[in-house]
């Protein structure tokens, strides 16, 4: 082979290992499991065993009353978490936009709670709901007031996991509205000051709008994450009691792995699939558009200046 | 603008609310695995116990260089399952830095996709939830490669998972090594291996250790996947903690000890890198 020869195959030597992992072992799963949702498949088959069923398990599922009441739950879960986290987040992150020692410890702090292994923030917060040495029950129990039933009650139960997803979770709207906060031009703002413009007012009208595509976006990225949510949820209630706080990854999760429905449970991860494909592609669009928009108002700009 | 302005206390109030907040619960947490069971059963809870490392040599017996005193039997599950979190995070971080590295260095040197459908893909990849992958990577890796059970099942997908985010957030890094450097290597006559390892590699310390970060955090934290491809011998932390939940009367001395030795690499990657990480975080929000 001559040198000419290797190095025109390079870049293919290169890419070959990562194309070959990533077909195999990720485009190859993602086509198998919407193949695998017109089967009924159950683990102890082959999947050539499987008999091919066309929609059923679709069908199946839409007139299934758990799953509908799952899907209801994941809806909730994710529109109630990601809009209390939103507000708490930015109205925090406007709230410390100064120049203040500590806040770079406060931010350290703050992504804690995301790194540490979701099975783990699942641990804390349960034993923090324990119903007798939880420390929640006896705080109540101190000041001389009944205990919350926090994980075995099914409302109280849904309360219990948004507000430990909302610990975990707001500080990452926290961070990236700070630092959208801290990179606004200066000259708006200084321009806003001097006509006028006073605390509430500077924050309605000129931060929050030029904050806006970042909010957006992060807005975007946390509902995607949202609807990840598992091992948090599984460790603290195991999706109980009864259907309460069973969202959509655990159901799929208890559908293959208890009720062996692996072909039920691939028509579910389509489902999820589709619904995250269509947030994704939103986001995706809105950036492009924002920075075509940007990309237009600069070359409005430059034969002006 | 620069120089810190005088704040009111009220601020400092409340950032000191926020720090506690955040800490509170995995203070509690370390303080849980200090005491004993006694101790957390009290009435009188609280801050007053004496601390002791039994929870931790119940963890962790089999792996002590001593034979801890006063424990009846030793149960190895954890310090199995410890190992093998170990082996398997630690391969398939180096596997998906090689590959992740090589796979960016041929996107940007050689351009023949552009920067866009990286970004696409792992927005996408970003998006597709583990849980999602269940049901096709168990039939998968159990009838057709065979590697159910076995480390490398789980490392493989391991890899396959962070191979999309880690060739994106490489990309950037490699960017900005000047070519020239490369020219001048392969005038002295360095094959292109050579000029990737010798030259290249060493110039983007910075993004393969973030990258390492996450790919490492991802597979220290992960549960679902880990498992369903798993088996007696290869679960790993993840997977032992959630199996010893279920049982009927749970040993919260024990289990949070075995949670925060979990939690100890994640939060001194925190210490250490919490300016990359953040980065990391703000990818896709903000421009990279």
């Amino acid at each position: 082979m001559s040198v000419a020869t290797a190095n025109r195959l390079t870049p293919y030597l290169f890419l070959a290992p990562a194309l070959v992992i990533l077909l195999g072992a990720l485009v190859y799963p993602i086509i198998y499991v919407i193949y695998a949702s017109f089967l009924d498949w159950n683990p102890s088959q082959r999947i050539g065993e499987a008999s091919f069923v066309g929609l059923r398990n679709y069908a199946k599922l839409l007139s299934d009353a758990a799953f509908l009441e799952s899907l209801r739950v994941t809806l909730a879960f994710a529109a109630i978490v990601v809009s209390v986290e939103m507000v708490l987040g930015v109205g925090l992150a406007l709230l410390l936009d100064r120049n203040m020692k500590g806040l770079t410890v406060l931010r350290t702090v703050f992504i804690l709670p995301m790194m540490i292994a979701p099975i783990v923030v699942g641990l804390m917060w349960r034993y923090m709901y324990h119903p007798t040495i939880g420390i929640f029950n006896r705080t109540l129990n101190s000041l001389g007031l009944e205990p919350v039933p926090w994980l075995s009650d099914s409302s109280w139960a849904f309360a219990a996991v948004i507000i430990a997803d909302v610990w975990q979770w707001t500080p990452f709207i926290f961070i990236l509205s700070l630092a959208a906060l801290q990179s606004l031009p200066k000259s708006a703002l200084e321009a806003a000051r001097i006509d006028g413009a006073r605390g509430w007012q500077a924050i309605l009208y000129i931060k929050l709008p030029l904050m806006l595509p970042v909010l957006i976006v992060t807005m975007l990225l946390r509902l995607i994450d949202a609807f990840k949510v598992l091992e948090v949820i599984l460790v603290m209630t195991n999706g109980g009691p009864g259907l309460s706080t069973e969202i959509l990854s655990l159901r799929i999760n208890r559908t293959a792995s208890e009720f062996r429905a692996l072909g039920e449970a691939a028509a579910m991860s389509n489902i999820l699939l589709l619904v995250l494909m269509a947030l994704t592609l939103a986001m995706f669009l809105y950036t492009k558009a924002s920075e075509a928009r940007s990309r237009r108002l600069a070359a409005a700009q430059e034969p002006a200046t | 603008m620069t120089q810190t302005e005088k704040q009111s206390p009220a601020f400092y109030a409340l950032l000191v609310a926020l720090v506690i907040m955040a800490v509170g619960p995995i203070l509690l947490m370390l303080a849980t695995s200090l005491k004993l069971n006694v101790d957390i059963m009290s009435d009188v809870g609280g801050l007053i116990f004496m601390p002791t490392l039994r929870n931790y040599e119940t963890a962790l017996c089999d792996l002590l260089w001593y034979e801890p005193a006063g424990l009846a039997s030793c149960d190895p599950t954890f310090g199995r399952a410890l190992v093998n979190s170990l082996v398997i995070c630690l391969v398939s971080t180096a596997l998906t830095l090689v590959i992740g590295c090589m796979a960016a260095y041929a996107l940007v040197r050689f351009r023949f996709m552009g920067r866009d459908t990286v970004s696409l893909s792992t927005l996408l990849m970003r998006m597709v939830p583990p849980a999602v992958l269940l049901v096709p990577v168990f039939g998968i890796w159990t009838f057709q490669f065979g590697i159910s059970g076995t480390r490398t099942g789980i490392i493989l997908i391991y890899v396959a998972m962070n191979l999309p985010f880690v060739i994106w957030i490489l990309q950037s890094f490699i960017v900005q090594v000047p070519v020239q450097l490369e020219e001048a290597a392969r005038m002295d006559g360095a094959g292109p291996f050579q000029v990737f390892f010798l030259v290249v590699l060493p110039l983007v310390k910075p993004g393969l250790a973030a990258a390492a970060i996450f790919t490492f955090r991802i597979g220290w934290n992960e549960f679902l996947l880990a498992n369903a491809l798993s088996d007696r011998n290869t679960r790993t932390v993840p997977v032992t903690i959630v199996n010893s939940l279920t049982e009927y009367n749970i040993d919260w001395g024990v289990i949070m000890a075995t949670g925060m030795l979990l939690a100890v690499p994640p939060i001194l990657f925190t210490f250490v890198a919490s300016r990359q990480i953040i980065t990391g975080m703000t990818a896709g929000a903000v421009k990279g």
